[in-house]
């Protein structure tokens, strides 16, 4: 099954009001060429979940300041003031998940885990909301695993079964996100024959990949 | 005066930290704290965003567009760092393999909770990775100016949504470095020049005055 396909044949599968995540961390190891499709195509109304919402000239940022999106589910949206601003003029929504735990409800929707317990978040705005387990004495917030219908991410060598090496710190959520979505396309920086990446490196295997694209910049 | 007193901060901070320890610094004053590390000792970073063995900001021309820091900075990695995705680094830091972080705050209160993370209606950067720093890493210590212009930001209990209850173990300003304790807060340590009565003026919490009160060494 060839897996490549070019940015107007990804755009089949982006639809307004999809639920996405996408990978990266202020825009390292965010798969630009996806970002720059949905700005050109005119998607709107997306849910994004993603570490951050990037800036503004950068990464989901992009998808932000040009009102493409209806709800974010992040850990940060600092250090794009647009976010903010979206929010507080409620055109926006905003969940803002602790970072861990937002790592670890990527996982468990990954992983066909129920949910995890954590105590990041006890005593904060956090729980509100959510079930409180006491373990062995200690209270931990029940965090629900998350789901997208697609997962946007991006590789640094991808082989043309869809192995994944993501280079240094580009790895971060792209991983986690391989595994939660019902379709998960990667912008490769470089695409190669098979074998070519050791299967020891391999750090997202093809066969949860759906589909390739190439031209990721590095 | 600023510049100086993130440095006092800074300084003093670096003289908490102990060789081999695995250590996260927050974005800002926090990361100034790797500048000042003692002689002798030597510490393993931990980057939230995704690895450990944090090195120095590269010189112009060298950079990596794939190496940054957790507030996308270019950085650099030592020999012997590490990569990982996020569920491991947070594994690392929720787990207890992180010996300490520095953190700043807006407010921290009597009990050791902390308030970092947002103003309602003006500022709301989000928790990133500092709820889960504060739950999973063995010692919290906060770095940060002592008041908000005279206002205290070094309160009974904090009024802005907390980043964790009772999380905090040291608090280290320009002015002075504060142990939590189960007795409340005590007053360790006075900056150079600074007296009690300052520390009052710009307080606004019970402190106990430690009978062996040092000054605090911040060369």
């Amino acid at each position: 099954m060839n897996k490549i396909i070019s940015i107007d044949d990804v755009m089949e599968h982006i639809h307004d009001g999809m639920t996405i995540m996408v990978g990266g961390f202020m825009g390292v190891g965010t798969p630009e060429i996806f970002i720059n499709a949905i700005l050109d195509k005119g998607i709107k109304d997306l849910t994004i979940i993603a570490n951050d919402t990037g800036l503004p000239d950068r990464g989901i940022g992009r998808l932000v300041v040009e009102k493409r999106l209806k709800k974010v589910i992040a850990s940060h949206i600092g250090l794009n003031p647009e976010t903010g601003k979206q929010m507080n003029d409620k055109v926006l929504e905003v969940e803002l998940v602790p970072q861990g735990t937002l790592a670890e409800r990527i996982r468990c929707g990954g992983h066909g885990l129920g949910g995890v317990l954590t105590p990041t978040g006890i005593g904060t705005l956090v729980e509100e909301n959510k079930e409180k387990i006491v373990v062995n004495g200690i209270a931990y917030l029940l965090e629900l695993p998350l789901r997208a219908e697609l997962a946007l991410i991006r590789g640094s060598i991808v082989d043309k079964v869809g192995n994944v090496f993501y280079n240094a710190s580009t790895r971060n959520f792209n991983p986690l996100m391989a595994m939660a979505a019902d379709k998960v396309i990667v912008g490769a920086q470089r695409i190669v024959e098979v074998k070519e990446i050791d299967p020891n490196n391999v750090m997202t295997p093809g066969i949860l990949v759906d589909y390739i694209v190439g031209g990721e910049k590095p | 005066m600023s510049i100086n007193a993130k440095e006092i901060i800074a300084r003093r901070i670096a003289k908490e930290l102990k060789d081999g320890d695995v250590v996260n610094l927050g974005i800002g004053l926090p990361t100034m704290v790797a500048n000042f590390l003692p002689k002798g000792v030597q510490v393993v970073l931990q980057s939230e965003n995704g690895f450990v063995g944090l090195g120095n900001t590269p010189d112009k021309g060298l950079e990596d567009v794939d190496v940054v820091n957790a507030g996308a900075q270019f950085v650099t990695i030592n020999d012997g760092a590490a990569y990982f995705d996020s569920a491991m680094s947070f594994g690392i830091i929720r787990g207890g393999h992180v010996d300490v972080t520095v953190l700043g705050a807006l407010e921290v209160d009597e009990n050791g909770s902390l308030a970092n993370y947002m103003i309602p209606g003006k500022m709301i950067p989000g928790m990133g990775g500092a709820m889960d720093l504060v739950s999973g890493a063995k010692k919290v210590i906060i770095g940060m100016i002592h008041s908000a212009k005279g206002n205290p930001k070094i309160l009974k209990e904090c009024t802005l949504p907390l980043t964790a209850v009772c999380g905090v173990d040291l608090i280290v300003t320009e002015m002075a470095v504060i142990e939590v304790t189960e007795n409340g807060l005590v007053l360790k340590e006075l900056a150079p020049g600074i007296n009690i009565n300052d520390i009052l003026r710009e307080t606004d919490a019970h402190l106990t005055i430690d009978d062996n009160l040092k000054t605090m060494d911040i060369l």
